[in-house]
């Protein structure tokens, strides 16, 4: 008799258990009272962050650009970002867009650190046009100063062989696979040896930024490449 | 590559610096850009309203109309702009397309106007983007049903010459209004129907007593009458069954038909019954098998619509109704179980199993609630209340999807109906304009001719007595007669003397025929005929020579002209002497010395 009575009171409560959570959820749901302090509509807006470049004449002061040339830009700039800055995983997905056949994520991380001098996470109009104008319209001397500083992961005015590898093996990922010849797996490393015996002029192991300087200014090839693409913009 | 990206290849190519100083090889010649223009706006007059937009924007993708030269077909030089005459709406989602890399199918716009538009600008459908992709194949689905729809109901109304008997009669009993007699059977299988099913139940009323045994079903009563009936209706319906069988184009696919299977069923407890009336063990099961009688009702839906249309839907909401079974079935099992455990403390309770409860559980979710199961404990009763209020809604779920179906088929079957009623009007309103086209054409020919006998005569006030005609048409109308030049083949001549005239009327058709022939491509033959056609001008009246004059292919000093026996040479303007330069306008004439007036009837 106890077991029955136990179970009839036992499923009176769950009843009525049942009952206040789900009326508790129905007021929820109509907003009149809420659970958590922090809901989620505030984190949306934080998201988006929009951002205005300086004035153009600014920029022309600041830049090597003429002023249509930066109006050309800015538009290209404009229409692929609209809300005014880059954030690193656009600028991966656009770089990656030229060049379909290989895996460009690892350069495309290299490439925005180097653009994004000031180190916030977001490469702004700003930092875009100063990259571009060295690389465009810089002096040779401009040009080498940007490639170390690209190759230089950690900023610290030297390159390793680590550092070296990483960036040969992230621009062999860019190529892919479909190559012909088909390349080795120790290419990128071959190819870091063969870079280092150029450059590192008293062989400790690292390259510094006079080194780089010197060997690039003596190698004849390096020096008509960098002139390739002055007449992009 | 994306439009919008394209505007990054030259930060591309300046982040190429960075590989120039581990390059082992030297790099390719960059490639010059030969006409480097500054960028211009160009500007787009559509209908009058004007789009502006940058030169590169449009050369971002070269395959299309405006991307390519082809665009300079339609330059105005007077304006320096391009000017297209299409709709302004529909180059707006075109010209946004190249500004933004995405196209989009507006809704408000028909499906084919768009596609129109989409491939006068040389853009492929494909492109649209995934926001709108959808709507578009949704649209273009439905005005490709709509069109086979059409072209079906078009075959259907076709005559075919030569049917073969089968085929005619399966032809009459698809569709009742080929013919009379197919309209009888139609309507006597439907009356027997009727009967069949009436008699079903009117067997089982109770038809008052006979004196000395108890209340009979009318059925029992009057066996015999009802027998005769059903025999009757059996008769009929096995006939029509084997005549559809006879008449299928394939049997086997016919069999395996539904409306096959419920005939077969509508007929077989008849015929089951007359082999096993002896045997009284199987006559149990025998009168269960009168229960299939029931299912000639079905019989109807050869006859309706609407029933046909329930069907089908019921068939395409398959799934549907498989949730919603599903779902019930989750859901009694679970307030079943509930319920019992609930009520299983009371006394008396009416609940004794699970399977017990699944009796009040369905009654109660489908709000029957007929109270012959209650829960007393307070559990139950909230339970059972929670029961009851989530019946309701997992019943209502699938309901509007079953319903949107069969508004949607039942709404296409009315389109498919209004249809075929307004073709009639359709096709007679066709048959109108095009009488009312080769009217104006014939009409035309008169008046054509008169025109110029009237300016022979150098009045030219008279001359505009003819119903002025358009441009167009009366380019239509030279058209036509080119056409009736080239096929018609000359007759020969018959030499007639012409006959007699009398008065203006006449006149103008002598002047009329005289001017045809000049402008007849057949040439002249014999020298002796030549005269005659010059003979007219004795005919009747002294017609001022200056009436003559106009004709520049009518020189007196022309000699023979050789009649060609070349049929069909019309339009070709003969050699040598012959100088018939007018092409082919006027009637047909028939060469020679006396040339018979065809043009008598028009007039």
């Amino acid at each position: 008799m106890l077991t029955l009575e136990w179970e009839s009171e036992g499923l009176q409560t769950v009843g009525i258990v049942v009952i206040i959570c789900a009326s508790l959820k129905l007021l929820h749901l109509l907003g009149l009272i809420d659970f958590s302090e922090d809901s989620v509509e505030d984190e949306l807006e934080m998201a988006t962050v929009r951002h205005r470049p300086e004035a153009l004449e600014l920029l022309e002061a600041q830049s090597k650009f003429t002023k249509k040339e930066l109006q050309i830009l800015y538009r290209g700039f404009k229409n692929e970002c609209p809300s005014g800055v880059v954030n690193e995983d656009t600028f991966k997905e656009i770089y990656s867009q030229f060049f379909p056949q290989g895996d460009s994520t690892t350069y495309a991380h290299f490439l925005f650190n180097a653009f994004d001098t000031d180190h916030n996470g977001a490469v702004s109009f700003e930092d875009f046009i100063r990259g571009l104008s060295i690389l465009l319209r810089g002096t040779v001397q401009e040009k080498l100063n940007w490639a170390f500083n690209l190759y230089d992961i950690n900023k610290d005015g030297y390159i390793t062989k680590e550092e070296m590898l990483d960036i040969m093996k992230a621009i062999y990922d860019m190529m892919g696979k479909c190559t012909y010849p088909v390349l080795k797996e120790d290419a990128p490393r071959q190819h870091v040896e063969t870079f280092f015996q150029k450059m590192d002029k008293n062989k400790d192991g690292v390259v510094t930024i006079d080194e780089f300087i010197e060997s690039c200014q003596k190698d004849e090839n390096i020096m008509r490449s960098m002139q390739l693409f002055e007449n992009v913009i | 590559m994306a439009a919008g990206v394209a505007a990054w290849l030259p930060f591309a190519r300046a982040a190429a610096i960075g590989w120039m100083p581990v390059a082992n090889c030297p790099m390719p010649l960059a490639p010059t850009d030969k006409n480097k223009r500054q960028d211009e706006l160009i500007v787009l007059n559509v209908s009058g309203r004007r789009f502006e937009t940058w030169r590169t924007t449009l050369e971002r993708y070269p395959d299309t109309l405006l991307g390519s030269t082809e665009k300079e077909f339609f330059f105005n030089e007077d304006t320096k702009e391009y000017f297209f005459d299409r709709d302004p709406e529909v180059f707006r989602c075109v010209l946004n397309f190249y500004r933004t890399g995405k196209l989009h199918y507006p809704r408000y716009e028909c499906i084919s106007a768009y596609d129109d538009e989409l491939a006068f600008y040389g853009i492929l459908p494909e492109i649209i983007g995934d926001c709108c992709y959808e709507e578009y194949k949704d649209r273009k689905r439905e005005n490709a049903e709509r069109l086979q729809d059409d072209l079906d109901s078009e075959n259907n109304q076709e005559s075919m010459p030569s049917l073969s008997f089968r085929q005619t009669m399966w032809r009459a009993f698809e569709n009742p209004h080929t013919s009379t007699m197919a309209l009888v059977f139609y309507y006597v299988t439907g009356f027997f129907i009727a009967v069949s099913v009436i008699t079903n139940v009117v067997e089982t009323v109770p038809c008052g007593t006979v004196p000395g045994s108890k209340e009979l079903p009318c059925g029992e009563r009057y066996s015999v009458a009802f027998f005769c009936l059903d025999t009757a209706c059996v008769m009929i319906f096995t006939v029509e069954y084997l005549l559809r069988l006879f008449a299928a184009p394939s049997r086997y696919r016919f069999i395996r038909s539904v409306m096959s299977i419920i005939d077969v069923v509508a007929i077989m407890p008849y015929y089951i019954g007359l082999v096993m009336t002896n045997n009284e063990d199987v006559s149990g099961a025998f009168v269960t098998l009168r229960v299939f009688r029931v299912f000639r009702i079905f019989k109807f839906s050869r006859h309706s619509q609407g029933l046909r249309i329930l069907g089908y839907t019921l068939k395409s909401c398959a799934s549907e109704l498989g949730f919603l079974l599903f779902s019930l079935t989750m859901a009694i099992i679970i307030f079943a179980t509930v319920m019992f455990y609930a009520e299983k403390g009371s006394s008396a309770s009416k609940f004794t199993s699970i399977p017990a409860s699944f009796w009040y559980t369905i009654v109660t979710m489908t709000t029957l609630g007929y109270g012959d199961m209650v829960p007393k404990t307070i559990a139950g009763k909230i339970f059972g209340s929670i029961c009851s209020l989530s019946g309701v809604l997992v019943i209502a779920l699938p309901v509007p999807v079953i319903v949107s179906n069969f508004s949607r088929i039942y709404h296409q079957n009315q389109r498919a109906d209004k249809r075929r009623a307004q073709k009639k009007a359709r096709l007679a309103r066709i048959r109108v304009a095009k009488t009312g086209s080769s009217n104006a054409y014939l009409h035309s020919k008169r008046n054509g001719l008169l025109n110029e006998a009237l300016e022979l005569m150098g009045t030219p006030e008279e001359a505009h007595v003819g119903k002025t005609t358009s441009l167009i048409e009366s380019q239509h109308h030279h058209l036509l007669h080119c056409l009736e030049k080239t096929t018609v083949s000359p007759s020969p001549a018959t030499p007639t003397p012409p006959p007699p005239l009398s008065g203006f009327r006449t006149h103008i058709l002598k002047l009329v025929q005289l001017q045809k022939s000049k402008s007849v491509p057949f040439r002249v033959k014999s020298s002796e005929e030549a005269p005659e056609e010059w003979a007219v001008t004795e005919v009747g009246p002294a017609l001022p020579c200056s009436a003559l004059r106009p004709h520049p292919t009518l020189h007196p000093s022309h000699g023979p002209f050789s009649v060609t026996e070349a049929k069909g040479s019309a339009c070709q303007s003969p050699s040598s002497n012959g100088q018939i330069s007018r092409s082919c306008y006027g009637p047909q004439r028939r060469i020679s010395g006396g040339p018979t007036l065809v043009l008598g009837d028009a007039l």
